[in-house]
């Protein structure tokens, strides 16, 4: 079977690559498709806590490579969308403890029974961000509208572009899309932060979603539910319109526009 | 708030800036990036040559491989500015008389050279 490894990964950190690996991954499944969604982030792991199941880690990522447990046992699955797997990862300090033949190994047994592998992806470039990356079939490049979270990004598309697998092995080059998030219309109006068109000018990748600040990315990882199952969320619709993106749909950008709350919502209602 | 803004016109606003810096910054380190690995050692050997004539920092002497199309051009810049002349050493102990003049190439920053585009 010809899973797609789509690998989440920005150069800089807490741009928001976890919460945004669990909101796609937990997209894909709500659209039917089978997706697991692997922490890569050794020693740091987070993602368990972001989807809500870190309290059932038993075996994870590092024990598979090790041949310690069971693909099957490593995985857990998701209570609230039988299609979503999560693979934790592991919290050793030995972080070339990733070997990039076992790290191969188990990706080839999953795609045998998923049809999407979501790589999170750990900050920087050292060994864990570049093993994660080296296996992308597509990429999503997540970046604020920040001028170092911008920097870093560039250099991580170049990264992509000569280190990963498919520019070494002369395949078609590492499918690069661009998931702008915390982005604040308000400032934007007033002048204060990057627009989408100076980003995406900058950067030269399609756009494939803008994720607007939202109170709900908090409220949702406080509770340990990826934020496309919060319906009323704007940060969840605009995660699921990236979702539609990815498998092709046309979807217009939404959440461009600053927000004016009634007062009604403002005492009662939810952002 | 228009009227306000021409009334009271205030600097330029921060998202500008940020993107004019992210520009340039980009287009340095990309041209970087694709340079070949061989520059840093050439310029430090470059600084050790240049050095036995000339006390002159690191800093003032960088080596850029620019490309345009099909042509490649290995620019060498060396900045004299007040850079003191050393007697020679390897020349068997005798001190060659000091040019009479040096010409100062003092590199602008702001601009490129032809074969260079801008961004």
């Amino acid at each position: 079977m010809s899973a797609k490894v789509i690998v989440l990964t920005s150069g800089k950190g807490g741009v928001g690559k976890t919460t945004s690996a669990a909101a796609i991954a937990a997209g894909l499944a709500l659209r039917g498709h089978r997706t697991v969604v692997i922490d890569f982030d050794v020693g740091l792991r987070n993602l368990d806590l972001v989807m809500g199941c870190e309290r059932r880690v038993v075996f994870d990522f590092i024990n598979v490579i090790n041949g310690d447990a069971k693909l099957n046992q490593a995985l857990i699955k998701d209570r609230r969308n039988d299609n979503l797997f999560i693979f934790p990862t592991s919290q050793t300090r030995d972080k070339e403890a990733l070997k990039r033949d076992g790290v191969e190994r188990v990706l080839d047994e999953l795609r045998t029974s998923f049809d999407y592998i979501i790589c999170d992806s750990p900050a920087g470039i050292e060994h864990g961000a570049i093993t994660a990356l080296y296996f992308a079939d597509t990429a999503i490049i997540v970046t604020n509208p920040e001028v170092s979270s911008v920097r870093d990004s560039d250099r991580i598309i170049g990264i992509l572009a000569s280190k990963s697998r498919r520019a070494e092995k002369n395949m078609d080059p590492v499918e690069v899309h661009l998931l702008l998030t915390r982005y604040a219309p308000g400032r934007v109006e007033k002048g204060e932060m990057l627009t989408i068109e100076d980003v995406k000018e900058i950067l030269s990748i399609p756009m494939v979603g803008v994720v607007p600040e939202s109170e709900s990315v908090l409220r949702a990882s406080n509770t340990g539910t990826p934020v496309v199952f919060d319906e009323g969320s704007p940060a969840g619709q605009a995660y699921l319109d990236a979702v539609a993106r990815l498998l092709g749909e046309e979807r217009e950008l939404r959440f461009l526009k600053p927000g004016r709350r009634s007062l009604f919502r403002s005492l009662f209602g939810r952002a | 708030m228009r009227l306000l803004d021409f009334l009271f016109p205030e600097r330029r606003n921060s998202a500008a800036i940020a993107r004019d810096r992210l520009k340039i910054v980009l287009a340095h380190e990309r041209a970087s990036r694709d340079a070949p690995d061989f520059l840093p050692d050439l310029q430090k050997d470059l600084l050790d040559v240049v050095g036995r004539y000339i006390e002159i920092r690191d800093d003032m002497l960088r080596v850029n491989l620019a490309r345009s199309g099909e042509t490649s051009l290995l620019e060498i810049n060396v900045e004299l500015d007040g850079a003191a002349i050393k007697p020679v050493k390897n020349g068997g102990g005798k001190t060659r008389p000091a040019p009479a003049a040096i010409v100062v190439a003092k590199p602008d920053p702001g601009s490129h050279p032809p074969w260079v585009k801008p961004g």
